[in-house]
């Protein structure tokens, strides 16, 4: 190494990650471009499905390849320590590929349109099944109220009772760093449980 | 023995393993942050043209889903890549805070901060 203080700086640093999800056109990529210290990107990831297919029983397996675009933003929390949020595809035959994205997050946020609630259930079911990673739900205000509380919106989705609803503006800067802090409260405050079921 | 190997070609199914993909030795997700081992030397000639774009764009430590989308290089693919750059030392893959040990609510914390600072 030609420079010790350069090189130590370089290798100390690390990153996170936060997965946004939620149904088409909920606001998802809308938040990311709020809070993103960068342009949201994209990126194509080329997925093979076969795997998922578990009750394949031809004798010879089919591959299906599939290209999935994602979008990311970054945000430098400080000289050390980088947070990526991902936005994943919302449409439920990607759904595959959520396992791969949601590995090694820190939490998620569920991205909901209150106009449209039907549109996150699959989003919400897989978070509700898979009790690893703590998420947060967020209802983006589009027209600037809600016509739900957050608790009619727990109940019509079933979500549990420990995990936050909060409303927010996806295109507001500050209201959109606010889903953010709540998910990482959430996640400090789930650290605990979590260890121990991972043993 | 025949017997014995057709038992053991039907219990292995690779993509099972693999999710149809290359799995890296490496802990390599998307935000992951890669490091030119050293940014002081000219990539090795042997290389593959994308491996060599890796180890100059790198040189500035970036993700593997920025290196993917810079480089126009599919996830997977950028993932294989960086996995035999790393077994050969050439670059260096930066720890990865999950927030599924207790030890890391240190750094959970330190991000919270962060957010605070610049979400007020």
């Amino acid at each position: 190494m030609v420079s010790n203080d350069s090189s130590s700086d370089t290798f100390s640093k690390m990153s996170t990650k936060i997965v946004i999800a939620g149904g088409f056109g909920a606001g998802k990529t809308t938040l990311v471009g709020s809070v993103s210290e960068i342009e949201p990107v994209t990126t194509e990831a080329v997925m093979t499905e076969a795997s998922v297919v578990h009750d394949d029983t031809t004798a010879v397996p089919q591959k299906v390849t599939t290209t999935v675009a994602m979008d990311f933003g970054r945000i430098t929390l400080d000289e050390e320590l980088i947070l990526y949020m991902f936005g994943t595809p919302g449409q439920a035959r990607f759904w595959f590929m959520w396992d791969d994205l949601v590995r090694g997050a820190v939490g998620a946020v569920v991205v909901v349109d209150p106009r449209r609630l039907a549109d996150c259930f699959d989003a919400i079911d897989y978070f509700e099944q898979q009790q690893r990673i703590p998420y947060i739900v967020a209802l983006n205000k589009f027209d600037g109220q809600l016509n739900y509380t957050g608790e009619e919106i727990r109940e019509a989705l079933e979500i549990s009772d420990n995990v936050p609803i909060i409303d927010f503006d996806a295109r507001d800067r500050s209201s959109a760093g606010h889903v953010l802090k709540e998910l990482l409260v959430h996640a400090l405050a789930n650290s605990g449980s979590q260890s121990e079921l991972v043993g | 023995m025949s017997y014995r190997r057709r038992r053991r070609g039907s219990r292995i199914r690779p993509y099972t393993f693999t999710g149809g993909r290359t799995r890296s030795r490496h802990p390599l997700m998307v935000q992951t942050l890669i490091s030119t081992a050293d940014p002081s030397i000219d990539p090795p000639r042997n290389l593959m043209p994308e491996s060599e774009r890796i180890l100059l764009l790198c040189r500035e430590t970036r993700s593997v889903a920025e290196i993917s989308a810079e480089l126009k290089i599919p996830l997977g693919v950028t993932q294989v890549l960086l996995s035999d750059l790393a077994d050969q030392g050439l670059v260096y893959i930066h720890p990865t805070i999950t927030g599924h040990s207790p030890s890391e609510n240190q750094v959970l914390e330190r991000a919270l901060r962060g957010l605070e600072r610049l979400f007020q």
